[in-house]
């Protein structure tokens, strides 16, 4: 028999004290920490046991248990649960603990990720009452749990004071020689850092232990069928916090701008990636950026934090040179002009920006022209020449996504002038094989010019602790972190970081003054300067690292800008500015079934759902529903129809309902007395625990995931109506009398608590229930306090107000409508329409339509039809002398669905479309 | 689905009355309330008192050796494979497929609690896996397999195909 440990790896400390103290005959073999030893695992795993047999012991709780089994003392059922105690709960906390004394320096956190653990245990010791875990001799389990707990006690930062019985429990088996003996050789005396090398070479742990990493087994199965159980003590919580009644405190104040942070609090500065301006956004960009910081800004407000929330439309580049050119504008009137769609989108989505600027501001470009200099002083940028392609047919040089050519790597023939579609990878425009000028299809030239470069390279390391560090205490999504990862692991290469152009920032230094900044390196600027007009203490929030924590949200195609190439920039800059802490992006939003897709122009667009006689909240609800959080997901009208009737109707709104209607109709409007009673209590403490599991997700930003449970608590709800029957009990005796007002006074203190938890989700709904229910303002932070406490927020005698339905039916004809109107024909109107919506040149595009579409007589109806609607609406608009913004945009809509009039009928569409929009 | 897990055990080893569970914390770890003496808590450890209680010691090993590899693998079970990611998955399938090159069982010749207890762990991946890549692992498809088909063991699980049914057994398929 041999067995194989290293030095520093504390699982052999466990090994070899139960060698030492069982005096089992049996080799002992030092190797390094990654060698190979058990044959059939591919990852190096320590200690390792050859047992007699041939066959190998990995696990070190197996190899303890076996030694004393050998030695004859076998391992009691009370020996196996601690043993499985130490392994399922002990060892991922301490392997934190352990990461962050070791690799991070952070010693002090050490024992709030214990606390857990050390608080059962010194509470079992203290109860048995006997000197060792398992009774009056040395067990496995001791000796287990011994060398676990020994490598961070031996670190002086930990202590374990009050914990009395527990402290003399470790004592006592740290004094046995075969603990002492075990110690000075697997750590030879080094403490913690005897580990180093070992923790090195492990992977990092997961903070929130598996809740993002769980996928492979999910108990969704659990999830849907049988109920999770409830243990008496938890239901005696819950009714202890449920009479508790409402905070006295009040209620989470009115914003007062401008907001900046404060001593004391937990200050959040919230970003939502700055939507380009020329493009109508679609619902992917909604869900992904604005939508869900929205949520989160919202949620944050009613957690007490105190939170500010920017965002803005990124105006530069040469898109938008293209789009006035088009229009026959200036480009700052096209930016006018489509930042005012963006702002009513939004505003119609209830989208609550603190602030919602623009990037063509005097600040911006005084704030990026600075950032510059900084660089510049400092030795970060260098000069370089540039290939670049031109086209000489539209004398201009050709901004990546105005090339399209084969991709080199996997020859797509649609790949862009930056990225690939197919592969994802990123490619210099040069590269591109059989180039062509999106806007007249010639073949651009390859010409040089002199341009700057962000030198990277020099920035890696420091931004790689820089990550190291954010990634580690803040919350980053999966994706956002394993992109980083993949681009860092192809090492930095400069980026320039100027382009020749006219509309964007100018760059301020006298050889390139012909240029502006490369829209990469001047959009994310955008976030300070957009701040920076909203107040002019904007320093106090962006050069503010340790008061305040910076979410920035995203779509995944644009992490690399947020997670590499902007912190270096301001790394270089050296300022000390508020550098990224938890970076949220999702994955993309499929339409039916295909990509949303702007150049594509396939898809919802903002401005269209309203159109569709759908509420807002509605909208809301049901793309939060299908956020793509941790993979894709897709939009998809009919089960928006179904989400809308099965949630929302029948279980929601009905839930809700019922329950202000039973104390409408049976009690007055008055909320009845409650004498809780067993099952009523196990309900509480069911809704409680959805409760806390929405904070936990909410805080973690899984705002999918959370959502679910608030639709647990009325399915909850329903069941606890459902089987207590109120309507029929409140015909009956005293008691059942009685019992018909618990159960409804219970419910309808949950649909407050409801009203409260949707709040981020469906702001208007959300009031409304309260308004309906007529509940105290301070109800809000009351029960979004700490880890959530349900309290009764409406005690016996509170009147309620008038009730009414919340939700309406979305009926499957007027879906299929739906569907037709902006899904069905979304592969040719859509196409149409992206002529204005995408910058994609007119020509083109009406080539493309041209060929996919033939004559269409039933379309051809419809669309006369909603030519003469929309031709009403904007003679309206007009008559009201509505903002010309708006009137512009819906005359480009009417244009646009003319054109598609022409084509369905079989005419040709006007070469150029869009010359009609000059007038 | 740990409390299945349980109550499927209990019919595998023909207890008539079913115990009482509950369950703890976050990660809902069962607790077993013991009518002599204090509760049990843990899959593992409330799986082989059942073992025990039904007289089939055997289910937990039959030497200290196998006891210990028996042990292991339940270890195995709620620590890596319960908490192991997508990218984790590939090495728990290449491993085990590895070490059931020469074996029947996990813990050798005789079929043990470490089979049913990873049969159960390891069921939601087998049914995400590709036909493909089912055939890649073709050791632990064989074994899973072989356990869901034994008597008793499949109660809560929806069995799963792991191999194609090829009508010609050319290349050409």
């Amino acid at each position: 028999m041999n067995l194989f440990v290293s030095e520093g790896n504390p699982h052999c400390l466990k090994a070899l004290a139960a060698l030492e103290a069982t005096g089992v005959q049996c080799g002992v073999q030092f190797v390094n920490h990654d060698e190979r030893v058990v044959p059939f695992l591919s990852r190096p795993t320590l200690p390792a046991l050859a047992l007699p047999s041939g066959q190998y012991l990995f696990s070190s709780n197996a190899i303890c248990r076996y030694l004393f089994e050998v030695n004859g003392q076998e391992c009691s059922e009370l020996c196996d649960q601690w043993l499985e105690w130490e392994a399922t709960v002990l060892q991922p906390a301490l392997q934190q603990a352990l990461h962050m004394a070791v690799l991070q320096g952070k010693s002090s956190e050490v024992s709030k990720v214990l606390q857990g653990p050390i608080n059962v245990l010194e509470q079992s010791l203290s109860k048995r009452n006997a000197p060792y875990l398992t009774g009056d001799s040395v067990s496995a389990a001791d000796l287990v749990l011994w060398a676990g707990f020994f490598p961070v006690l031996s670190d002086s930062s930990l202590t374990l004071g009050e914990h009395k019985s527990l402290k003399a429990w470790f004592d006592r088996v740290a004094a046995m020689n075969a603990c002492q003996s075990a110690a000075q050789k697997v750590l030879q005396g080094k403490g913690l850092q005897g580990m180093k090398s070992y923790m090195q070479k492990q992977p990092a742990p997961q903070s929130s232990q598996c809740r993002e990493t769980q996928p492979c087994n999910s108990n969704s199965a659990e999830e849907e069928g049988g109920e999770r159980v409830v243990s008496e003590e938890e239901m005696e919580a819950a009714a202890l916090t449920w009479s508790k009644g409402l905070n006295t405190c009040p209620p989470a104040t009115k914003k007062q701008h401008p907001i900046l942070p404060q001593e004391g609090k937990r200050n959040v500065l919230v970003t939502s990636a700055l939507p380009y301006v020329n493009n109508v956004p679609h619902l992917g960009n909604i869900i992904g950026c604005v939508l869900s910081a929205d949520v989160f800004s919202r949620y944050g407000h009613l957690r007490g934090w105190n939170m500010l929330f920017v965002c803005g439309t990124d105006e530069y580049g040469t898109a938008t040179e293209n789009k006035a050119r088009e229009e026959g504008l200036t480009p700052q009137q096209i930016c006018d002009k489509y930042h005012a769609v963006h702002s009513s989108i939004y505003k119609w989505f209830q989208i609550d920006f603190d602030y919602f600027g623009r990037t063509t501001t005097e600040k911006q470009t005084e704030i990026a022209q600075d950032i510059f200099w900084r660089l510049h002083e400092r030795g970060f940028l260098i000069e370089d020449t540039v290939e670049q392609l031109r086209c000489e047919n539209c004398q201009q040089f050709l901004a990546d996504r105005f090339v399209e050519g084969i991709c080199p790597h996997c020859s797509y023939p649609e790949a862009r002038g930056d990225q690939c579609d197919k592969c994802g990878r990123l490619i210099n425009a040069v590269d591109l094989r059989e180039p062509q000028c999106k806007v007249c299809r010639q073949t651009p030239v390859i010409r040089s010019s002199k341009h700057l470069f962000l030198d990277l390279p020099k920035l890696e390391s420091q931004l790689e602790q820089w990550l190291e560090k954010s990634t580690s205490t803040g919350d980053w999504t999966a994706n956002a972190k394993q992109i980083t990862r993949s681009w860092l692991r192809d090492g930095l290469k400069p980026r320039c970081i100027t382009r020749d152009l006219q509309w964007g920032t100018p760059v301020p230094h006298a050889d390139f003054k012909e240029k502006v900044f490369y829209v990469w390196f001047d959009a994310p600027i955008g976030y300070l300067s957009i701040t920076a007009n909203y107040t002019n203490e904007w320093e106090k929030w962006w050069k503010n690292p340790h008061q305040v924590e910076l979410y920035n949200f995203m779509a995944k195609d644009n992490v690399p800008f947020h997670s590499v190439v902007f912190p270096c920039s301001l790394l270089g800059a050296q300022d000390n500015y508020t550098l990224v802490n938890h970076l949220i992006a999702t994955e993309y939003l499929n339409y039916e079934d295909t990509k949303f897709s702007k150049s594509r122009g396939v898809g919802v667009f903002g401005d269209m759902a309203k159109d569709t006689g759908i509420p807002s909240d509605v909208w809301r609800f049901y793309l939060l529903y299908v956020r793509p959080e941790g993979q894709d997901s897709a939009f998809s009208w009919a089960d928006m129809a179904l989400k809308n009737n099965s949630e929302l109707l029948n279980n929601l709104g009905n839930f809700i309902n019922r329950a202000g209607m039973f104390v409408t109709k049976f009690f007055e409007g008055c909320v009845p007395v409650m004498e809780l009673q067993e099952e009523d209590k196990k309900l509480l403490a069911l809704v409680s625990w959805e409760l806390q599991q929405y904070i936990q997700l909410m805080d973690k930003i899984k705002i999918r995931d959370a959502l679910k449970h608030i639709l647990n608590i009325s399915r909850h709800g329903n069941q606890y109506i459902q089987v207590n029957e109120p309507w029929k009990k409140i015909k009956g005796g005293d008691s059942e009398r009685q019992r018909a007002g618990t159960v409804t006074g219970v419910s309808v203190n949950i649909a407050c608590l409801l009203s409260v938890m949707l709040s981020p989700y469906m702001p208007a709904v959300s009031q409304t229930i309260r308004d309906q229910l007529n509940a105290p303002p301070s109800c809000i932070n009351t029960m979004l306090e700490g880890n959530g406490t349900f309290v009764c927020s409406l005690s016996a005698g509170h009147r309620i107000g008038a009730v009414s339905p919340l939700f309406q039916k979305l009926e499957a004809d007027q879906i299929e409508a739906l569907k037709k109107k902006f899904g069905g024909q979304q592969t040719t109107v859509r196409n149409a329409a992206s002529a204005q919506s995408a910058a994609v040149p007119a020509p083109a595009v009406a080539v493309e339509v041209g060929t996919v579409n033939q004559v269409d007589p039933e379309k051809a109806k419809q669309l006369t039809q909603a030519v003469a609607e929309q031709g009403e609406k904007v003679r309206a608009l007009k008559a009201q002398k509505a903002e010309k913004a708006v009137i512009t945009a819906e005359v480009a809509k009417l244009l646009d669905l003319k054109k598609q009039l022409a084509l369905a009928e079989g005419k040709n569409p006007e070469p150029a479309p869009q010359k009609g929009k000059k007038k | 689905m740990a409390l299945r897990e349980l109550s499927s055990l209990e019919k595998y080893l023909g207890q008539k009355k079913a115990n009482k569970y509950s369950t703890q914390g976050d990660k809902k770890v069962p607790v077993l309330q013991n009518n002599n003496g204090p509760p049990l808590v843990g899959l593992v450890t409330i799986a082989c008192h059942l073992a025990k209680e039904a007289k089939r010691p055997e289910l937990l090993g039959d030497t200290a050796e196998s006891r210990a590899v028996v042990q292991q693998w339940l270890e195995y079970r709620v620590t890596k494979l319960d908490s192991c990611t997508k990218e984790d998955i590939k090495t728990v399938l290449k491993d085990l497929n590895l070490y059931l090159q020469d074996k029947v069982y996990l813990a050798g010749n005789q079929f043990t609690l470490a089979d049913v207890f990873m049969y159960y762990g390891i069921h939601p991946v087998i049914v995400d896996l590709a036909i493909q890549d089912r055939e890649q692992y073709v050791n632990v498809t064989r074994w899973f397999d072989h356990i869901q088909r034994y008597p008793g063991v499949r109660h809560h699980l929806p069995p799963v195909a792991v191999l194609r049914n090829r009508i010609y057994t050319s290349r050409h398929h």
